[in-house]
């Protein structure tokens, strides 16, 4: 019980966290909103994008965003605005973290058993592992920042799925589940499920990204009114597949790991259970990730659209497969 | 040869080229992991027969215009059906297609010196100038050793004088990194051969074995339960016997099981059917390894002893493994009873008895239904119905040994006799004066044999699977070269000694190399003060093509 209280207050302060990243977006677009009328006021000439494509020819057809000089004063100030609610939204994620890590501890404790045993435990192990490399992204590339709203909207989403619907009390496991692949094949494929979910958000913030360049390169947008804070595409692309390059080999491995297990415990080392032909595609998908990253024509959008099909499977295998589909797998412990 | 068949003949060299061609592009690659992954996707909606028999029935009988169709377009049976066994040959195939000449290449690659070093090195991405007081050649031999000694290991080298008297360093290294990616590709061609031949070769073999019985695995009539690869005639099985002595098993008080397990005399080899037996306890999680077959234990539950005194007197014990239905063991059954004494010849096969019911280890009745409150047996009672008549069992259609043809029951063919809540040595009058008694009940164990030939290298290429994917994404692909001219022709400031060039390429992550570089760099001397090494050189567009340098297959 104690462990399901410090979840629930880790659970807030994921929340919490999701919404100060949703701010942080919206105050950047908030400052280039203010910071135009500023230097409207500032600059005494009203210059509308009319004025300026008039006065294009004179000005050298100079691009809209480059003809329109920050009013210095308010860009800064919001810029620094911005700066501070990001820096609060990792402490809190990091903060939250931590929560999310003693709450797996005390559960550990609360069960006397490694916290990894019903779908309660499983989908807060994937989704501490998606926190952990979301703060190993952030420690390395500090520019990733913004990325935030994409990755832990649907993070929080799925905790608090754990923590609501999916909750069970602590109990102990069924017998078979009594032994050391348990904690090898659990383990294993839930972080690197973790790793390769990270990915698959990062791909989803990089199709962001382009889309938001595509409609500034089309005119649809104009940079200095709503500016992104997202990083440039080919960053976003670069964080998704470091991530999927770190999770598959693991991913990989779980699923060996697995089919080691089953071979001391179901008489067979692959039966084709619906969890492991789902993993399968899975594991299909992020291997055509990795090659379409590799392949002319297949770079770039079309890759980040399968990378974020590999996502869905993994999510389809943890709900659908769990909750609807009986199996070999159905360990969830719901009912 | 004619003309005409000489043209004919080269076009269909070229179709078959074509196709070649087009099934091995990664396009196509990509196309069919896409297929393979969508197409198992059915497997894990829809029952499937190797799964559960019953259950794909009920979802056919349940669709009747949809359940047939599906049926026979194999969407019960994905794994086997035509369309996904034609992915992944045609996969296996592109993948035989991409890593055949990649082998080729990369023996070519592994036979071949490094290559000659860049005219102007200070134009690759990586560029740095040193002096060292050596001479050329003396200078070249220790950049040589130190690549391949000290804490540089893995670097291939070559020394060449080049015409106007420098003499250049070329190193590279990473050639693992290939090695790896193929290495990972031809596992998971070798894993679904295996997987083929396993399933091909192998068999497994299920049953329900009571407490005190046992069982030799000889043939497949041993078992309850046969499932053999195509290449499987069950006449060369080498056999063992078991005999189940005792079955142990231990529960917490909310009924959750903490362990079970079964002691087991075991006779293989020569001491097969003789009374010698080995003991072994098998566990959960811990399979019997024993003639090259797995014995497993699956499960457990109960088996209801029934003593019936017929109406000629005769009295008979009758038994059977009852199907357990939920965690306390409210167990589900039949005990047919096919040779009734006392008839003969037709009148036996319509006077034959199933006692039908639920069997309950610790029995709590409410509102008129038993369930079972604890797995243990505590208070076993059984709640039954007795049906007299024809079970239909000679009708050369196999039945479930848990339940009663209930088709026999709507032809009227097996008419029921009444039921009763029975606890332990209470007692059913059937109407002709038959007495059924609850006696008891005793444990059986659930065990599967299995049998996989090539399982063992099923593992080998799992691990070698692993082993190659993160070879190649880990080890990186390098290159660099040194120039070594005497100081007398490229300084006039020194009097003896050597300016070196070194300039780097990586393969891989050109970001990552250079921390790297800078060792590289410092092994050769100490740095210059040339205008060269001042400035920052400009950078070398890529000179390997991008596929090459990124490629995973």
């Amino acid at each position: 019980m104690a462990g399901y209280l410090v979840a629930l207050v880790c659970h807030a302060l994921l929340m919490a966290s999701s919404h100060v990243r949703k701010q942080a977006p919206a105050a950047a677009a908030v400052s280039a909103a203010v910071s135009v009328p500023a230097f409207v006021a500032a600059g005494g000439a009203p210059m509308t994008a009319d004025t300026l494509s008039d006065r294009g020819s004179a000005a050298d057809s100079a691009p809209v965003g480059a003809a329109v000089p920050p009013a210095p004063g308010a860009e800064q100030r919001h810029t620094r605005f911005a700066e501070q609610i990001g820096r609060a939204a990792v402490i809190v994620t990091a903060i939250g973290f931590a929560c999310h890590v003693l709450a797996l501890v005390l559960r550990g404790f609360a069960a006397h058993r490694p916290p990894w045993g019903n779908m309660y435990e499983f989908t807060l192990m994937i989704t501490g592992a998606a926190v952990a490399t979301w703060l190993v992204v952030l420690w390395r590339n500090r520019f990733a920042r913004p990325m935030g709203i994409y990755v832990m909207t649907p993070i929080t989403v799925l905790v608090f799925l754990a923590g609501t619907v999916l909750y069970t009390r602590s109990a102990p496991v069924v017998p078979i589940l009594n032994t050391y692949w348990l904690n090898v094949h659990v383990v294993a494929i839930s972080l690197s499920s973790g790793v390769l979910m990270l990915s698959g958000l990062a791909s989803a913030a990089y199709l962001g990204r382009l889309r938001y360049d595509a409609r500034v390169a089309a005119g649809a947008i104009d940079p200095a009114r709503s500016a992104t804070r997202l990083p440039e595409a080919a960053k976003l692309d670069r964080i998704a597949y470091r991530a999927a390059i770190a999770g598959f080999p693991f991913y990989t491995f779980a699923i060996i790991a697995g089919a080691l297990w089953a071979e001391v415990a179901w008489g067979s080392y692959w039966s084709w259970d619906p969890k492991e032909v789902v993993a399968l595609a899975s594991w299909v998908v992020y291997a055509g990730y990795l090659h379409a990253r590799a392949t002319a024509g297949w770079r770039g959008k079309p890759a980040a659209w399968i990378s974020i099909v590999g996502l869905a499977t993994i999510i389809f295998n943890l709900f659908f497969v769990n909750m609807v589909i009986s199996g070999m797998h159905s360990y969830a412990g719901l009912n | 040869m004619t003309a005409t068949a000489t043209s004919v003949i080269r076009q269909v060299v070229w179709l078959g080229r074509a196709l070649w061609r087009q099934l091995t592009s990664m396009r196509t690659a990509l196309i069919l992991l896409f297929l393979l992954a969508i197409a198992s996707l059915p497997s894990a909606l829809l029952p499937q027969w190797y799964l559960n028999q019953t259950k794909t029935a009920t979802y056919i009988k349940d669709h009747p215009w949809l359940g047939p169709i599906l049926d026979r377009l194999g969407f019960f049976d994905v794994i086997a059906s035509p369309w996904y066994s034609a992915i992944y040959l045609l996969l296996a195939i592109s993948l035989v297609g991409c890593v055949t000449p990649r082998t080729i290449e990369l023996v070519k690659q592994w036979r071949a010196k490094p290559g000659r070093a860049p005219r102007n090195l200070s134009r690759l991405p990586h560029h740095a100038v040193v002096t060292t007081p050596d001479d050329p050649a003396e200078c070249a031999e220790r950049i040589r050793n130190a690549l391949r000694h000290k804490g540089f290991g893995g670097w291939r080298t070559v020394v060449r004088a080049e015409d106007d008297g420098a003499v250049t360093v070329s190193a590279e290294r990473g050639y693992l990194r290939e090695v790896g990616n193929l290495v990972f590709h031809v596992s998971v061609l070798g894993l679904l051969l295996t997987m083929a031949i396993g399933s091909l070769f192998g068999y497994t073999g299920s049953i329900l074995v009571t407490e005190g019985d046992g069982f030799c695995s000889s043939a497949p009539v041993a078992y309850d339960n046969f499932a053999p690869g195509r290449m499987v005639d069950g006449t060369d099985m080498a056999p063992f016997c078991i005999q189940v002595q005792k079955f142990e098993a231990a529960y917490d008080a909310n009924g959750m099981a903490k362990f079970y397990r079964a002691q087991l005399g075991v006779q293989s080899g020569a001491a097969v059917r003789s009374d010698r037996y080995t003991e072994h306890m098998l566990n959960i999680n811990d399979p019997l390894r024993i003639a090259g077959q797995r014995l497993y234990l699956l499960g457990h539950g109960y088996v209801p002893e029934f003593t019936v005194r017929f109406p000629n007197g005769d009295v008979r014990t009758y038994s059977a493994p009852f199907d357990p239905q939920d965690a306390m063991f409210t167990s589900q059954g039949v005990v047919k009873i096919t040779d009734p004494p006392g008839y003969s010849g037709d009148a036996a096969r319509k006077n034959q008895l199933a006692i039908v019911g639920i069997f309950a280890p610790s029995g709590l009745v409410t509102d008129g239904i038993l369930t079972s409150a604890y797995p243990e047996m505590l208070a076993p009672a059984v709640a039954i119905q007795v049906y007299r008549g024809d079970l239909g069992l000679d009708q050369g259609q196999p039945q479930s040994i848990f339940a009663i043809d209930t088709r026999q029951v709507d032809k009227g063919l097996l008419v029921s006799q009444g039921r009763k809540n029975l606890n332990l040595g209470q007692s059913m009058t059937l109407p002709d004066g038959t007495v059924i008694t609850f006696t008891g009940a005793k444990n059986y164990v659930s065990l599967q044999t299995s049998y996989d030939p090539v399982q063992g290298f099923a593992l080998l290429f799992g691990i070698l699977l692993v082993g190659g994917i993160l070879t190649s994404l880990t080890i990186k692909r390098r290159r660099v070269w040194y120039r070594i001219t005497s100081a007398a022709d490229g300084g006039p400031r020194l009097s003896t000694g050597s300016r070196v060039d070194i300039g780097g390429l990586a393969r891989t992550d050109e970001a990552g190399y250079g921390a790297e570089f800078g060792s590289l760099v410092s092994l050769a001397g100490t740095p210059a003060m040339t205008p060269e090494s001042a400035g920052e050189p400009a950078p070398l567009t890529e000179e390997v093509p991008r596929s090459e340098k990124e490629r995973v297959t």
